[in-house]
């Protein structure tokens, strides 16, 4: 590249004009700042109140299961955000990919690897065509997704009816799935003999007749942090994940440069609905069978863990890792206050408050990284 | 001050048309652009300047006339086709995203990769090096290139917009109003760079509404009127006020100008 300059000046020695960033500032531009400060006063704040058996290793897992299959869709969800739109139709896809999968497994006896792949590719397909008339109408995502909210949780009532003959529980999948090699990968608890090993040696507590009270991490547990540093790489480090930030951040800026931004957001779109058939088939697998309510207001949470863990609104900015953090302060409140004195029905006043907070702070801190005046 | 004439011209249009419907947006336009001058595309609103940018970096195709690129004739489809043919265009709203970084804003849309499928990534260090560097080169001060954009002055946004278009290697910059929202000092430093641009070698299209500006750095003027040239001339050859003059369309201008005391 020719250079700009006439005349040749020395080296750049690259640190003599760049001042070093002090590490408040450095910290204060990670948008996750807020879920990790938010989490820290949450785990002080069990540590004064709760009961200790809380901060036990079954404490802990009791947590996470929740936070995880939570954490899964915030994730999803935290990328749509910074993509720049939302999906309130997460929690419908959870009900509905539930009934695919159910159906592909019990009333056309697919094997669970077909059942997988089928639900995957449906729920891309309709996140594809959430992406689709959102890009294509200019319509908030808030109306089309909320739309698909009530239809795809309509959906699901009259396809549960339809397959079980009248009622709104699918049954008798455990019994379809018990000998697939798959299943584990899905469902149940994964590093059992660790488990076993570590209460043998008298490291983690352990029943009278020597196996461990805790068998294993819960595989959800696993794809939720695999996933949160699968999104947070992608985000950081590669070229999607630029396009993702610049999609969300100025959708016209982005196309100018070359951007393509109705793929970027498409893809989201289905990313997010796959996320949410993943937490389907988890839970499903969990239960054995699946019912209409399935990922009820799941999608109000996900957003709000998304949020909590540094998104904007108004898309463009925020983390990943943020998300999970936020799916876990969301799992340790609503468990942790069953190991306290209060009430757990504070559960909600605390969700919301939290949310006001992060809002509120989220935005104070973009004023000050951006310097925006 | 190079000499223009000696030079085959990069971007050459002949009788530009262009119709919306019913509308005739360019009624024959021509001009032309050589290496190593900036030409300025004065003209009031209305007058086809938007029309004429949007046709020359390939966002809209002309109804007819002849354009050509370093003498062939090229028919663009997309903004794309006329980025690679070396015209980069930076327009008003800047195609910066204030949230993002200014590494990431400069190399948005051609990022670098290295590593293999499925790890292939952003070769970040580069980024930054290239980045810094070429800050560092028009004179912008950054502590830091993961600074976010937002953190930048106008000036300093539009001097950044000016080198990622120079950096990706274009031969003809277009710029759309570049001075338009800034204020007296901020302007001066976007001048300044166009000057330097042009000293490198790059043809540059200047399109303002300040004949101020214009004088500053253009060699030549192209005035349009509706939809049509009024013509081209050197900068030796046309005053400041004559050259307001023609922009404006004569009269009424002048008057106005001398009641309130020749300030327009």
């Amino acid at each position: 590249m020719a250079s700009l300059e006439q005349k040749t000046a020395a080296a750049p020695k690259a640190d003599e004009r760049v001042k070093q960033v002090g590490f408040v500032t450095h910290m204060m531009r990670r948008p996750e700042l807020g879920a990790v400060a938010g989490l820290v006063l949450v785990i002080v704040f069990f540590f004064l109140t709760a009961d200790s058996t809380m901060f036990s290793l079954s404490g802990l897992m009791t947590i996470m299961a929740p936070a995880s299959q939570l954490g899964i869709l915030a994730i999803a969800a935290a990328l749509l955000m910074i993509g720049g739109e939302f999906d309130l139709s997460i929690g419908s896809m959870v009900a509905f990919a539930g009934l695919i999968f159910g159906v592909i497994l019990t009333n056309f006896g697919q094997p669970l690897s077909v059942a997988i792949v089928m639900t995957m590719l449906f729920a891309a397909f309709m996140g594809a065509i959430n992406g689709q008339i959102v890009i294509h109408t200019r319509l908030p995502s808030f109306i089309v997704t909320l739309a698909f909210l009530f239809i795809l949780r309509g959906l699901t009532l009259v396809g549960l009816k339809w397959a079980t003959g009248g009622s709104t529980q699918l049954r008798g999948i455990g019994d379809r799935v018990k000998d697939s090699p798959l299943l584990g990968l899905f469902s149940g608890d994964a590093f059992k003999g660790a488990f076993v090993w570590l209460a043998d040696h008298d490291l983690i507590d352990k029943f009278p007749n020597g196996m461990p009270k805790v068998t294993g991490i819960p595989v959800s547990v696993l794809w939720f942090v695999v996933l949160a540093l699968a999104a947070t790489w992608v985000l950081l480090r590669t070229r999607m994940g630029n396009w993702i930030f610049a999609a969300g951040g100025d959708p016209n800026a982005a196309r100018n440069s070359g951007v393509p931004v109705h793929r970027v957001k498409t893809g989201l779109f289905a990313l997010t609905a796959c996320a949410a058939a993943l937490v389907a088939i988890i839970t499903v697998l969990d239960a054995g069978s699946t019912d209409a309510r399935r990922g009820f207001q799941k999608e109000f949470e996900a957003i709000i863990a998304a949020v909590i863990g540094g998104c904007l609104l108004t898309g463009g900015y925020g983390s990943a890792i943020g998300a999970f953090f936020g799916a876990i302060i969301f799992g340790s409140v609503s468990i942790g206050l069953t190991y306290t004195k209060f009430d757990s029905d504070w559960f909600q006043v605390f969700l919301g408050s939290m949310l006001l907070l992060a809002v509120l702070f989220n935005n104070f801190i973009r004023r000050k990284v951006t310097g925006e005046r | 001050m190079p000499d223009v004439n000696n030079r085959a011209p990069i971007i050459e249009v002949t009788d530009i048309i262009k119709h919306y419907g019913s509308v005739i947006a360019l009624n024959g336009v021509s001009m032309q652009v050589s290496a190593g001058e900036v030409l300025c595309l004065l003209g009031d609103n209305g007058a086809g300047k938007s029309t004429l940018i949007k046709t020359l970096s390939g966002v809209v195709r002309p109804s007819g006339g002849v354009f050509r690129v370093e003498g062939k004739q090229v028919d663009f489809r997309s903004p794309r086709d006329a980025l690679d043919a070396g015209i980069a265009t930076v327009y008003q709203d800047l195609a910066m995203i204030p949230l993002m970084s200014i590494t990431r804003n400069f190399f948005m849309g051609r990022e670098p990769r290295k590593g293999i499928f499925p790890f292939r990534h952003l070769d970040l260090t580069h980024c930054n090096n290239v980045t810094r560097e070429e800050m560092r080169k028009i004179g912008i001060d950054i502590r830091d290139p993961n600074q976010a954009v937002g953190t930048l002055s106008g000036g300093e946004r539009q001097c950044v917009a000016i080198a990622r278009a120079v950096y990706f290697g274009a031969k003809i910059l277009i710029l759309d109003e570049p001075t338009s929202a800034l204020g007296v000092a901020q302007t001066s430093m976007v001048l300044k760079y166009i000057h330097q641009v042009r000293q490198n070698g790059l043809g540059v299209i200047f399109i303002t509404h300040n004949v101020r500006h214009a004088y500053a750095v253009a060699d030549r003027f192209t005035i349009l009127n509706r939809g049509q040239t009024l013509g081209t001339f050197a900068k030796a050859d046309i005053a400041m006020d004559e050259l307001q003059n023609l922009m404006a369309g004569g009269k009424e201008l002048q008057q106005l100008s001398a009641e309130l005391g020749g300030t327009i």
